[in-house]
C-alpha cells in the first residue's frame, strides 16, 4: 500500500516535469495528438451534453497488457444501487483504437452492485475512458493509461 | 459466419434473500470487426455479437452493447440481487439478429 502511494507521487512529479514538453509537442504537431474530435463525438453520442465529473469509479487494469487482444478490466462505480440512486449505464471508450467504442453496460437497481469485469482489445498504448451515468443524471468519469506489448486490433 | 460455441454461465446454486451474487458469463465468438485483413490482404468479413441481456424471472437485470474493442469470446462478470428463487435467462444477440441462450437458477436458503 505504502509502496503504491510512493509510486503514485513519483508518477505525478514526473508528469509535472513532462507537462511543459507535452504542451510544446502538441502545439507543434497537433495531428500527433490523436483524433480528439472522434472521441468527443463518441462521448456525446453516449451521454448527450452532460458534463462528466472525475471520481467515484475504481478501475482495475494491468499497467502493461502483454496481449492487446485480451486486456482485463474491472470497473467499480460507487453507488448504493437502490431504486432511488443507482448507476444506469457504464460506457467504455478507447482513445487510440481504430474506432473508440468498447462497450456499454446497462444496470438496474436489481444489479445490486455497480461492478463489471470484462476483457477489451487495445491496438496500442493508450488511455481508456470510463463514463458512469447515474439515475439522477450525473455522469462520473475515470480513466486509465494502459501500455500494450502486442497490439490487439489489427493483428 | 462462424458458429459460436456453447455459452457458459456460472451462478451460485443458492443465495440468501437480499444477497448480491456474482454472475460470470463467457461465449465463444471471434468478434471479428471487419478491420483486419487475412494473409492475402483481403478484409476478413465483420462477424460480431451486438448485445447481451440478462433476465431475472423475466425482468432485465443487466445488459451490454458490444462495440469493436470488446475482446473475442466475450467474458462478462456482473451482479444481481437475489430476492427469492430466481430463474435467469441469458441472451446473446448477433448483429444479424440470431440469438444464443443459456439459463441458470438460484435457489434461496
Amino acid at each position: 500500500m505504502r509502496q503504491g502511494r510512493t509510486t503514485t507521487m513519483l508518477g505525478r512529479r514526473a508528469l509535472l516535469r513532462a507537462g511543459g514538453g507535452l504542451v510544446m509537442v502538441s502545439l507543434l504537431t497537433p495531428a500527433e495528438a490523436g483524433p480528439p474530435a472522434e472521441i468527443e463525438s463518441a462521448i456525446r453520442a453516449l451521454i448527450g451534453d452532460a458534463s462528466p465529473q472525475d471520481g467515484g469509479i475504481a478501475l482495475q487494469t494491468p499497467a502493461t497488457a502483454e496481449n492487446g487482444a485480451v486486456v482485463p478490466l474491472t470497473i467499480a462505480v460507487d453507488s448504493p444501487m437502490t431504486d432511488a440512486d443507482f448507476v444506469r449505464a457504464i460506457h467504455v471508450l478507447a482513445t487510440r483504437n481504430p474506432t473508440p467504442g468498447v462497450a456499454s453496460y446497462h444496470l438496474t437497481p436489481a444489479s445490486g452492485k455497480a461492478v463489471v469485469s470484462v476483457r477489451i482489445r487495445l491496438a496500442e498504448k493508450q488511455t481508456i475512458l470510463v463514463l458512469a451515468e447515474h439515475s439522477d443524471g450525473r455522469v462520473t468519469r475515470a480513466q486509465a493509461e494502459i501500455a500494450v506489448s502486442v497490439g490487439g486490433c489489427l493483428t | 459466419m462462424t458458429a459460436p460455441g456453447r455459452p457458459r454461465v456460472r451462478v451460485p446454486a443458492r443465495a440468501t434473500p437480499g444477497e448480491v451474487i456474482e454472475i460470470r458469463t463467457l461465449i465463444d465468438h471471434p468478434m471479428e470487426t471487419g478491420l483486419r485483413k487475412n494473409a492475402d490482404g483481403n478484409p476478413i468479413p465483420r462477424d460480431m455479437l451486438a448485445s447481451f441481456t440478462a433476465l431475472a424471472n423475466g425482468a432485465e437485470v443487466f445488459s451490454a452493447v458490444f462495440r469493436n474493442a470488446t475482446s473475442a469470446n466475450p467474458y462478462l462478470v456482473f451482479h444481481a440481487r437475489i430476492d427469492g428463487p430466481t430463474a435467469f435467462t441469458f441472451i446473446w444477440t448477433h448483429e444479424d439478429g440470431r440469438t444464443e441462450q443459456a439459463t441458470a437458477t438460484v435457489a434461496v436458503n
